[in-house]
């Protein structure tokens, strides 16, 4: 009698421990759920955002996924050789030199439209994949600098060859100091 | 756990200090240039004053190129708490607004206003505030920061900001060190204006409340030290601190380390652990702008070296280039292989590119030295002696710093606290292979602040590609769901004029049949054989009408009637002296208005046919017979009085119908003529007939509105001929 009762209690606690634990697991599963970062945000949040397309997809985010399902992860000119070694590192591959067929690592450059032979058309505006390009039908349209990537895709569209790329001035803040620095000698 | 204020004053008591890691002792070579007074040097012809001179963002520019000003008058405003304004250094014309070479390592040109003087040196008004003390703070602070004041030590913080913390200050320290050799700047203004620092200090601690103030100066200065003791005699909580001769004991902290043994975390402020820290050059200059309320546009500037004749301290404007100063020190060009003028000390100061870079905030010496005072560039590899290590006073491990920056392994090197370094050169200076190792640590922050500057920038574009995505998206579907809406409004339209249509159907069938029976009474043969023609053709349309139209309307039964009696009201308009090339005209229309997506246009067009017969009918009823109006309007009668206004609503429609396509065929037939007009004479009259068809409504009989109708069609068809005409005979 007593060594059934003591087998039944000892169920019942194991049973109601397990009930409890489940609960409390199955709780926290979801309150304390961690969205992991899935690869490809990894890969875009690599990858320089150019948007140009340059690699053969329409933007840095179809590249990416397209990096996640095994495709080359040299196709980036804009990224250039630094992209590309951290693509291998995050990869786990071995880092290629960039695949000319892509193109060629260029210096940072903006576009400037020519206003004064600018003809309104909009054409840029619907190319620029940033909306950097302000402007309205038969008005002239400006360049917003500061947001544009140097993607090349408003330069094709213009009906009057009026958008130049210019390379960006280089400033006293970003500057890499690139002289020598200045020796030091003990005087006797 | 940091030291209590308590335990920091009881040590100073003591006469003790702490010490810092690290340090080098390198040749001081100051007694070249503290051995004479400031000079005043005379005023340059050009003074280049470039617009952003401290850490911040540059003011905007409230001056124009032409414009005459005068000694201390503000050339920007400062419109950001971040922005400190600059000031004329003498009076003078602007001659110019442009890009001139900056007082930089980069030497790349920067915004500055370029000043021709006219000698006078004329002062603007100034406005002192002498009773500071019973100003409220912001006031002073204001005033501070009008006066273009930002830190004189190196960094060129400005003041303002760094005199309104928002967490208690324990200690003021004053920073009289100069560890850096050759540069007197500071200590020979402590020696000269001691009282005037002291003003300075005063102002600070009326807006800093400091339980402490603590004046750091090195002990090599035993000048300056005893003027300060002088001048803070008055004072019990100003406390000069005689600080042992080591390099970098001037840095910010290290001088906290020595004075308070408290460390300024890595990524923190001084203020961070208690401690505010000023210049004894931006003491002076404080005390200079609440007192006298004179701008900063000049500093002590040490021009030194071996390479000039007459070394010394210079009051110079801000502005003026390194030219005209070592010119007032003969400096000696012609002796030198590889003149190079370094601006700051030797240990931490550039190269200047031009002999232009102007005199900046900033800048407490110009060194000249001779070529055997300065060491050739002789590097040689890293034999990992750890030297550098010993002397760092950041403890860090600079070999590491520099073998990951060598190798652009960036994160590597921010791992070993990169940011912390102070660029001070102790480990250049103790390197035995000459490696210029702050040279990589700067190109490598350089690196990693542009890197962090992409980033930013990517991750912006990154949101707008996707911002513009999204909005695409969206607007593919506003239109897609508008088009779908439009076609179930088409829809449903079609459906409830299909019904109407029915209706239209039914009683057209009716007429007809009593048509058919009037024929019969009367036996008029000539219909009968007529009819096979255009009833084939009407037929067809009719078709084609009812695809459109008529998907649950009548059976095909009643459509093959309702095409003969249109077909029948056809031949009846034929009958009526109508040519062949009208009844295209009206297939033509059919089909124009048909090409309309408008829904009324189809309404229009759905009337146009089926109400063709009772049209026709008002022609033939005049020809013919008289019992055909009874019966037809007994016809009407069946149907509810709404019909009458719908028919006189009917003829205008068909009359606009007409000249519309009149218009149409204007327009299409001549392009380059506006067929407004056109229109426009069409238009009133179909109002004109509309207005009719209601006004009589209700009095005149059937008869007489139709006939009505049958006028105002008849206009707008005269009236679309006309302009149709007119429109021929213009291109002639």
């Amino acid at each position: 009698m007593t060594l059934s009762f003591a087998i039944l209690t000892a169920l019942l606690a194991i049973g109601l421990m397990a009930l409890v634990f489940g609960v409390v697991l199955g709780f926290a599963a979801v309150k304390f759920k961690v969205e992991s970062d899935p690869l490809v945000e990894q890969i875009d949040q690599i990858l320089p955002q150019t948007q140009c397309g340059q690699c053969g997809y329409p933007g840095c985010k179809p590249y990416a996924e397209a990096i996640a399902n095994g495709d080359e992860i040299n196709k980036c000119p804009p990224g250039g050789d630094v992209t590309i070694k951290k693509l291998a590192d995050l990869m786990g591959v071995e880092p290629k030199s960039l695949d000319a067929a892509h193109g060629q690592e260029d210096i940072k450059k903006v576009a400037y439209i020519r206003e004064d032979e600018c003809i309104g058309c909009t054409k840029c505006i619907q190319a620029c994949p940033v909306d950097a390009i302000l402007g309205a039908a038969k008005q002239m349209h400006t360049v917003i600098v500061d947001e544009c990537t140097g993607c090349d895709l408003c330069v094709d569209p213009c009906p009057v060859d009026c958008i130049d790329m210019i390379p960006v001035a280089n400033s006293t803040s970003s500057w890499r100091w690139d002289i020598d620095a200045i020796p030091i000698k003990q005087i006797g | 756990m940091q030291n209590s204020f308590d335990d920091i004053i009881e040590k100073l008591d003591n006469h003790e200090l702490w010490d810092f890691p690290g340090g080098v002792f390198p040749a001081e070579r100051k007694t070249l240039s503290n051995q004479t007074p400031i000079e005043k040097s005379p005023i340059p012809e050009r003074l280049y004053v470039t617009v952003k001179q401290h850490i911040g963002v540059e003011g905007q520019i409230i001056v124009d190129v032409g414009q005459k000003v005068l000694k201390g008058q503000a050339l920007t405003k400062s419109m950001n708490p971040f922005a400190v304004p600059i000031h004329a250094p003498t009076s003078g014309e602007i001659a110019a607004i442009h890009k001139h070479v900056s007082a930089h390592p980069s030497g790349l040109p920067e915004l500055t206003v370029e000043i021709t003087s006219d000698q006078q040196d004329k002062w603007t008004k100034l406005c002192p505030l002498i009773d500071y003390q019973n100003k409220p703070k912001m006031q002073v602070l204001a005033a501070i920061c009008d006066a273009g004041i930002s830190g004189m030590g190196g960094a060129g913080f400005p003041t303002h900001i760094k005199s309104s913390p928002k967490k208690d200050v324990e200690f003021l320290i004053i920073n009289g060190i100069e560890c850096e050799p050759y540069i007197t700047s500071d200590d020979r203004l402590m020696r000269e204006h001691a009282w005037q620092i002291r003003q300075g200090i005063d102002v600070l601690c009326h807006l800093l409340k400091p339980k402490h103030v603590l004046i750091g100066i090195e002990n090599n200065k035993p000048e300056a030290i005893e003027a300060l003791q002088v001048a803070c005699r008055e004072n019990p909580n100003y406390r000069i601190c005689s600080v042992p001769t080591k390099y970098p004991a001037g840095g910010e902290k290290q001088l906290i380390q020595v004075l308070t043994n408290r460390e300024v975390p890595a990524q923190g402020l001084p203020v961070d652990v208690g401690v505010i820290m000023h210049n004894v050059g931006t003491c002076f200059a404080i005390a200079d702008a609440i007192f006298a309320g004179k701008p900063l546009i000049e500093r002590v500037v040490t021009v030194t070296g071996e390479a000039v004749e007459s070394p010394g301290n210079i009051w110079a404007l801000i502005g003026s280039p390194v030219a005209h100063l070592l010119a007032h020190c003969k400096y000696k060009q012609a002796g030198q292989k590889q003149p190079n003028i370094i601006m700051g000390g030797p240990m931490m100061g550039f190269s200047v590119t031009s002999d232009l870079v102007p005199v900046v905030k900033t800048t407490n010496c110009i060194l000249a030295p001779t070529d055997n005072e300065i060491a050739g560039n002789n590097e040689q590899p890293c034999i990992r002696c750890s030297a550098c290590a010993d002397v760092c006073p950041a403890s860090l491990l600079p070999q590491q710093l520099f073998w990951h920056s060598k190798a652009k392994e960036l994160d590597k090197a921010q791992d070993y606290n990169l940011f912390d370094c102070i660029e001070c050169g102790a480990c250049a200076y103790v390197c035995p292979s000459e490696i210029p190792l702050v040279h990589y640590y700067r190109i490598a922050k350089s690196e990693i602040r542009v890197e962090q500057e992409d980033k930013q920038k990517s991750d912006k574009a990154r949101e707008r590609f996707e911002k513009r995505e999204a909005r695409l998206i969206a607007e593919q579907q506003t239109r897609d769901e508008k088009h779908r809406l439009a076609a179930e409004a088409r829809k449903q339209a079609m459906a409830s004029n299909g019904n109407n249509a029915k209706d239209k159907i039914a009683a057209a069938l009716a007429r007809a049949k009593a048509k058919k029976q009037n024929a019969s009474i009367v036996d008029e043969q000539p219909i009968a054989p007529t009819k096979v023609a255009p009833a084939n053709q009407s037929e067809q349309e009719a078709k084609t009408e009812a695809s459109d139209v008529s998907t649950k309307a009548a059976s095909s039964n009643q459509r093959v009637q309702a095409a003969i009696a249109r077909a029948k009201a056809k031949k009846a308009a034929a009958e009526e002296a109508v040519t062949e090339t009208e009844l295209k005209e009206k297939v033509d229309a059919g089909d124009l208005i048909e090409n309309k997506p408008d829904v009324k246009q189809q309404d229009n067009d759905v009337k146009l046919v089926s109400e063709q017969s009772p049209q026709a009918k008002v022609n033939t009823q005049a020809d013919v017979t008289d019992s055909r109006p009874t019966a037809d309007v007994s016809q009407q009668h069946q149907e509810p009085n709404k019909a009458d206004s719908k028919q006189a609503k009917i003829a205008a429609a068909v009359a606009k119908a007409k000249a519309k396509r009149e218009a149409q065929k204007i327009s299409n037939s001549d392009t380059a003529s506006n067929p407004a007009p056109a229109a426009k004479v069409n238009s009133p009259q179909t109002k004109i007939s509309v207005e009719l068809a209601k006004t009589e409504e209700q009095q005149i009989d059937m008869k007489k509105r139709r006939i009505a109708a049958a006028v105002a069609k008849a206009k707008a068809k005269k009236a679309a001929e006309i302009a149709a005409t007119s429109k021929e005979d213009k291109p002639s």
